[in-house]
């Protein structure tokens, strides 16, 4: 089982990273691009002998303690409980 | 009195650090490696700078998971002085022992160099020996000392006095040209509610000698010397 955790910073939080990236592709001609904002990605194998339950519930607990700091960022998790 | 100095892989001031322990403020040091569980019969521990864990994940999000943490957690409880330089500040934040977090440098860049930092608290075993308002200048080397929080911790900060330093000119004006980082408000140090627990982005162990270009960090090492002889002359 695979599951896919993304992490963002805050609405409320500066990103200078994604405006230097903005601003690039600006530059470079890109039309129509009116913000980004630079996050992180994981993919994460779970075992397969846990439930998709109990699988959802370990990551969100990881992604919360480890992979995201909850002062600066959000995460979302998706499970992709067909492999 | 013993200082600890905690080793991470990857720590790179520890050194410098206990140079300055021993041979400039002349008290007994000790190393801590970050397997430890326990920090011993140390009365106060500074968390270096450095790269702990390479960085990897956020800054300091992997060296807070030490079993030394565990350790200096419960050592911060009951009360113990504990200081981070750095890499130290930024462990101690993602640790929850301070509030906040360092974010990217707002300029992107790593920044080396020597700026100012005005005290602005002085009544803490950190910043006992300093006067309000003094400037010290002492370098920085930091990519992310971009200091954030939310505006409610923020006005807890203020309203409570745990600003201890912020970037300021030479001469102690706190202006924006001084900022080197984006930091919020200028903050370039802050301690906890219970005072015994302190980070900065600013390296006083590479300015406590004259020879390094400014002596000026190193009156924040005496005085937490201070502060454990007075403790010990008490008990």
């Amino acid at each position: 089982m695979k599951a896919r955790i993304y992490v963002t910073l805050k609405p409320s939080v500066l990103d200078p990273q994604g405006k230097a990236i903005h601003h690039a592709v600006e530059t470079i001609g890109y039309r129509g691009i009116k913000d980004v904002r630079q996050g992180k990605y994981f993919e994460v194998t779970v075992d397969a002998s846990l439930s998709a339950e109990d699988a959802r519930a370990e990551i969100e607990r990881m992604a919360r303690d480890v992979l995201a700091n909850p002062i600066i960022e959000d995460f979302r998790v998706e499970l992709d409980s067909d492999s | 009195m013993k200082f600890g100095v905690v080793m991470f892989p990857g720590s790179n001031c520890d050194h410098d650090t206990y140079h300055v322990i021993s041979k400039v403020v002349g008290q007994p040091v000790d190393f801590i490696w970050h397997r430890q569980n326990s920090v011993a019969d140390c009365d106060a521990v500074i968390l270096p700078g450095g790269f702990s864990y390479g960085d990897y994940l956020r800054t300091g999000a992997i060296a807070r998971f030490s079993p030394v943490m565990g350790a200096v957690k419960e050592f911060a409880s009951r009360g113990g002085l504990v200081m981070g330089i750095c890499n130290g500040f930024q462990i101690l934040c993602e640790a929850g022992l301070l509030p906040g977090a360092l974010l990217r440098n707002k300029n992107l860049k790593f920044i080396c160099d020597h700026v100012n930092i005005r005290v602005e608290a002085t009544d803490t075993p950190f910043t006992n020996r300093c006067q309000r308002n003094q400037a010290l200048s002492v370098p920085i080397a930091h990519g992310d000392g971009n200091y954030f929080c939310d505006g409610q911790t923020l006005a807890e900060l203020q309203r409570e006095n745990r600003i201890l330093f912020r970037y300021s000119e030479a001469d102690g004006r706190i202006t924006s040209d001084a900022n080197p980082n984006g930091s919020l408000d200028n903050i370039a140090g802050i301690c906890n509610r219970e005072r015994n627990v302190m980070g900065m982005m600013p390296h006083p162990e590479r300015a406590s000698e004259q020879q390094l270009g400014s002596s000026d960090g190193r009156i924040i090492f005496y005085s937490v010397a201070d502060t454990l002889a007075e403790l010990a002359k008490a008990s």
